[in-house]
């Protein structure tokens, strides 16, 4: 099978800035990957361009090798980095929700990982913390047979206990096909999870690589090579 | 089983190291069957191709079986298992007398205040 993501070129513009240059990246399947970068460095304009949220202003990005449209939302499954749900929605009308827009949303599986973590679906979304919120918002997106899932920051607002559960999900959910891209700053409690990384740096890849060539040439952990690399 | 993993060195190894010592210990007994490869790496929250590498390599060296339709397997080879725990032993040995030396003790040294706390022990 071809890789599911080719970015070749890639920039992307805004009026005054450049968010990203001329980004060469392949991601193939079956692999969990870090995009990894501090603040601003260009990591949601990539997963926004992934999911056509934003174009290109040059080069090409092609998932499955065809152009982000409607035929590449059907295998991608997105995680924003703020939760976009209608606050008055009920959990269970949110699990609705995907199973009408998605033909691979699993129901049954969304209502286990719900209980789970202990998630009333009879509540309104406006009523649940905004950790809780971010709880279901993932289940809904892993509850999807997809071939791309981009999380953009899944554990930032969630307890040390409940971020255990959300690796493990994403573990036991691994299948050859699929691909995760997990954009986050918590490294440490991810690295053991990756595969391979990919550091942004004011829109540039300056490093694609696998977690454990990091650990054998460099001897040090992603998360000690990040602060080296990334020193204010 | 509980699993250290740190983060400084490559994962996999640290595996493959923290199964042989399930092994050898007798926490897994010969001819066990393992859990599947997704079991175990969710068990030790790692990526379940990190699991397979260091099952892969394990199998390589025959101290696990492959079977096909039923899956992977703790060898019954006693003997390559016995050649295993008296490598570890000399692996923690060396490195024992590696660190005392760091501290400045001589190997006989070291070996005469072993044998001094291992009779005062019990």
């Amino acid at each position: 099978m071809s890789a599911i993501l080719e970015c070749k070129s890639l920039t992307k513009k805004f009026s005054n800035f450049t968010a990203l240059s001329n980004v060469n990246l392949t991601l193939e399947r079956g692999r969990i990957i870090g995009l990894l970068g501090p603040n601003g460095s260009g990591k949601t304009t990539l997963i926004k361009l992934i999911n056509g949220l934003l174009v290109p202003n040059s080069g090409s990005l092609l998932i499955n090798g065809k152009l982000p449209g409607t035929e590449t939302k059907k295998i991608v499954s997105y995680l924003p980095e703020k939760t976009y749900l209608p606050e008055w929605m009920r959990v269970s009308e949110t699990i609705e929700f995907f199973e009408d827009f998605y033909a691979d949303f699993d129901r049954k599986k969304a209502y286990e990982m719900m209980e789970r973590l202990h998630l009333d679906s009879k509540k309104r979304l406006k009523t649940l913390s905004k950790g809780t919120k971010e709880k279901v918002q993932l289940i809904l997106v892993m509850s999807r047979k997809a071939d791309l899932y981009c999380l953009d920051e899944p554990i930032g607002g969630v307890d040390p206990a409940a971020r255990d559960y959300i690796l493990n999900t994403i573990i036991s959910n691994y299948n050859e096909n699929a691909t995760v891209l997990i954009s986050t700053h918590l490294i440490s409690d991810i690295e053991k999870v990756l595969d391979d990384v990919v550091f942004l740096k004011e829109g540039f890849v300056t490093m694609q690589s696998s977690v454990d060539d990091i650990r054998s040439k460099d001897g040090k952990s992603v998360d000690t090579l990040f602060r080296e690399v990334f020193r204010c | 089983m509980k699993w250290e993993l740190n983060t400084e060195r490559p994962v996999y190894i640290q595996l493959i190291e923290q199964i042989q010592t399930e092994i050898i210990s007798g926490n897994y007994k010969p001819g066990d069957k393992l859990p599947s490869v997704r079991d175990l790496a969710a068990d030790a929250t790692v990526n379940p191709n990190t699991m397979q590498r260091a099952l892969v390599e394990l199998e390589r060296t025959g101290l696990l079986l492959t079977n096909r339709t039923s899956g992977r397997f703790i060898t019954s080879d006693d003997k390559m298992i016995k050649k295993l725990k008296e490598e570890s032993a000399k692996n923690q040995i060396l490195e024992f007398i590696d660190k005392m030396h760091q501290l400045g003790f001589e190997p006989e040294e070291t070996l005469t205040l072993f044998i001094e706390i291992v009779k005062n022990k019990d």
